[in-house]
């Protein structure tokens, strides 16, 4: 495969996944303020804060106009970190290789592009937003689906898984890092109703409530939850389990020691850590760790296979 | 009861669809009836149907805007009305076209040989001269089979007594099959239960005859040689096409800065896992722009060395660099004489009329009639830099006399043909609209002609100006099978 090609094809896993997640943050964040007094809400900004966007919008000027930050958040094609933009550029991107794509997963992201674009407005409001994102991440889902239902499982395809992965380890470890930062109050033993609430729209960014209730049996707990997201391999989104997935789709491919090394040295750091044991400031630093493991990564396989 | 064929004028015209005021031609009487037979309202709904296809599919192409500061996508403007061609009347254009692009293929590999052709008097040696497209580098070269033009789009029109004309060939990088095959695919999503009725042959095949075609070029005989399709990348017209016949052959897309010509004149392409050995490149390329080393040297699109490679016999080029000798609306005007040279047969489908501004008489003459004719330049393609005379003002007249004077060679002009027209929707009446036809030709062990080819239309009224960057837009075109069975 040429490496102009693989290096699209790791873009474009990326972005779908970022227009997917991003999707999922707003929505949660959405229905988190209304189950929150209004004392204690935390407004729209930490979401901006978790995409790592807060210079470009302080740029803009807006404070808590909802219809600006979702508009900013949702359709606006100069903020990188929209689902747009992501959207966007998934699109210009797999234009150029609409030869290696299945059709129906071009038909479907130029569809989801369209409709995303079309139907922005949907978006700003209240009334109609969880409907419109759910569209993101149904859209985003169903083109995950078709590439892994219909594409050739070759090196083509484990490019993107890779990118996917990739982006879904760091987006996990940002969620984390700012929603817990932001949201659990000093005393960390003390099981207010909103603290759990809070740890709830954690799980539910990452769409792990569900499985955690499965998986753990207990309730939602700081502890067991940092360790859930942490290190449930058997759980999509949780960090080991991208980096397995990420390991997987390096071992088919060739020459793929310096990355293989790259991904079980992260994995290894991860697996020695008791999250959940962490004070505050502890955990911020881990986190920080992790997403310099994933940058080396990235520069892995940027320097391996598309120089 | 919205289409009403009673009404449809056809006077003075040639129609494709309707002979005589409310009587369709036999091969298209079926279609006739079922547009008859639909209401408003569903005609409506399958122009959206088909619309919205198109969007989905994502068939765009792209046009170059100042204005927009760049390229733009645009939809595929598409009529849902096909244009239908018993496929008896086909099969004696097929043979036509077979024979023309044979003839073309042995001018090309003379011109770059021995030139018997202008020793023995049959082309003029001034025109090749002066020919903008004959490549000296590529003198003396021999590709595998002896053909040089492996690909041809041919343009025919059908003037108002019904003959058809071949317009011109284009054997450089003509493009537009894969709207051909997209046509298809929207309207059988469309029009699922015509297809189910009617004797309609497929026009799927093409992508796979194209790929074997080129396999069979390859210079190192294995069991999968490497295809690629070299475009000049998104920002290009075609770039569509470049990528759709790319995933539909299973070849590598690749532009030139993915190629490499290593020092033993090899064509490798840059991969995850190092360089990997091209065998058959699809060019979608220009000549000139093709190998900064062998031509425009500050040319960034192509790959320094390809003409090296493809000299050296370790690449095969389709089309060839030089092919383009054979296209130019010049060298049109002596096809008839080349098929008569070569083949010794006299030509199926015949030229239409050609004033060669090279020669005195033929110049005179169009300087004359000029508001009677349609003026060419020789190397312009999409339809850019002519002068339809009826239509054009005294003072555009003068100007393109001024051109004519100052470039002789690179002016041909003909008559003013009267374009066959076919049903068009506007709104959901039906006008005529002038069209014509442009079937693809591929050259290799065997030749192979497109069921059809890619049927273009002038969207606006009375206009005969089918490029799709000019307010152009296209019909899926139908070979039907009258006879039942194939």
């Amino acid at each position: 495969m040429l490496s102009r090609v693989a290096n699209t094809l790791y873009w474009i896993g990326r972005y779908i996944e970022r227009a997917e997640n991003t999707a999922r943050l707003i929505s949660v964040t959405g229905h988190l303020q209304l189950d929150l007094p209004k004392g204690i809400r935390q407004g729209w900004k930490s979401i901006v804060k978790i995409l790592g966007n807060e210079e470009s919008f302080r740029a803009l000027g807006i404070e808590n106009d909802e219809r600006q930050i979702m508009k900013f958040l949702i359709s606006d094609l100069n903020h990188p970190g929209s689902i747009l933009s992501a959207l966007d550029l998934a699109r210009e991107n797999a234009r150029t290789v609409r030869d290696v794509l299945p059709r129906e997963a071009w038909e479907e992201l130029n569809t989801l592009y369209q409709t995303v674009k079309a139907e922005a407005q949907k978006g700003y409001w209240q009334k109609n937003r969880h409907t419109y994102l759910q569209q993101v991440v149904r859209g985003a889902q169903t083109i995950t689906g078709i590439l892994s239902g219909s594409m050739l499982h070759d090196e083509t395809y484990q490019f993107v898984r890779l990118g996917r992965n990739l982006e879904r380890a760091d987006m996990t470890t940002r969620i984390i890092d700012v929603r817990s930062a932001d949201l659990v109050p000093p005393d960390e033993h003390t099981l207010t109703p909103f603290e759990n609430i809070q740890w709830m729209s954690v799980l539910k960014s990452l769409t792990g409530y569900q499985m955690y209730r499965r998986s753990v049996l207990e309730p939602v707990r700081r502890r067991d939850v940092l360790e859930f997201l942490f290190k449930e391999r058997r759980f999509p989104r949780a960090i080991l389990h991208c980096l397995g997935e990420i390991e997987g789709c390096a071992l088919t491919l060739k020459k793929n020691t310096r990355v293989v090394a790259s991904i079980r040295e992260l994995a290894q750091t991860v697996e020695a850590v008791d999250p959940g044991a962490l004070s505050q400031a502890e955990l911020h630093a881990l986190i920080d760790d992790i997403q310099l493991g994933l940058a080396g990564i990235d520069e892995a396989v940027r320097e391996t296979y598309f120089a | 009861m919205a289409i009403r064929w009673g009404s449809y004028p056809v006077k003075g015209l040639h129609d494709e669809l309707i002979q005589a005021r409310g009587k369709p031609r036999p091969a298209a009487s079926q279609l006739c009836r079922f547009l008859h037979g639909l209401t408003d309202k569903e005609i409506e709904e399958h122009k959206a149907a088909a619309d919205l296809a198109i969007k989905l599919m994502g068939i765009t192409f792209t046009v170059y805007s100042e204005q927009d500061g760049g390229a733009i996508d645009r939809a595929w403007p598409f009529d849902i009305i096909p244009r239908v061609i018993d496929s008896r009347e086909w099969k004696q254009v097929e043979r036509g076209l077979v024979q023309r692009v044979k003839a073309l293929n042995l001018f090309i590999a003379d011109l770059y040989d021995q030139q018997q052709v202008v020793k023995d008097g049959v082309f003029p040696a001034e025109l090749l001269q002066d020919s903008v497209n004959f490549r000296p580098q590529c003198v003396g070269v021999k590709p595998p089979q002896g053909i040089w033009a492996h690909i041809c789009g041919s343009d025919l029109v059908r003037d108002k007594d019904g003959t058809i004309y071949v317009l011109e060939d284009n054997l450089r990088v003509p493009s537009g099959v894969s709207y051909m095959i997209e046509n298809r695919q929207v309207m059988k999503r469309v029009f699922p239960d015509m297809f189910e009725n009617e004797n309609i042959l497929p026009v799927d095949d093409y992508s796979s005859k194209l790929y074997d075609m080129l396999a069979s070029l390859s210079p190192r005989k294995v069991a999968k040689p490497v295809v690629a399709v070299l475009t000049p990348g998104i920002y290009n017209s075609a770039y569509y096409e470049h990528s759709y016949l790319a995933q539909q052959m299973g070849a590598e897309l690749v532009e030139g800065s993915d190629l490499l010509v290593d020092d033993d004149d090899c064509v490798t392409m840059r991969t995850i896992d190092g360089p990997k050995r091209v065998d058959v490149i699809y060019r979608r390329i220009d000549d000139l722009y093709l190998d900064p080393e062998a031509f425009l040297p500050e040319s960034t699109l192509g790959v320094p060395g390809l003409m090296r490679a493809w000299k050296a016999g370790k690449v095969a080029l389709a089309n060839a660099p030089g092919a383009g000798v054979a296209d130019d609306k010049v060298v049109y005007a002596y096809v008839p004489d080349l098929i008569r040279y070569y083949l010794k047969e006299e030509p199926l489908i015949p030229n239409v009329p050609t004033w060669r501004c090279i020669y005195k008489d033929e110049r005179d003459y169009v300087l004359e009639h000029i508001h009677e004719l349609v003026v060419k330049p020789a190397n312009e393609s999409g339809g850019y830099g002519m002068l339809i005379g009826p239509q054009a003002t005294a003072e555009e007249c003068e100007k393109f006399k001024k051109l004519i004077r100052s470039n002789a060679r690179n002016y041909v002009a003909q008559p003013m043909l009267t374009l066959s027209t076919a049903p068009t929707l506007v709104g959901n009446r039906v006008e005529p609209r002038h069209l014509d036809l442009r079937p693809f030709i591929l050259s290799g062990k065997e030749t192979y002609v497109t069921t059809g080819g890619l049927t273009r239309v002038a969207l606006r009224k009375g206009s005969t100006v089918v490029n799709s960057s000019q307010g152009g837009g296209s019909k899926d075109t139908w070979i039907v099978d009258t006879e039942g069975g194939n």
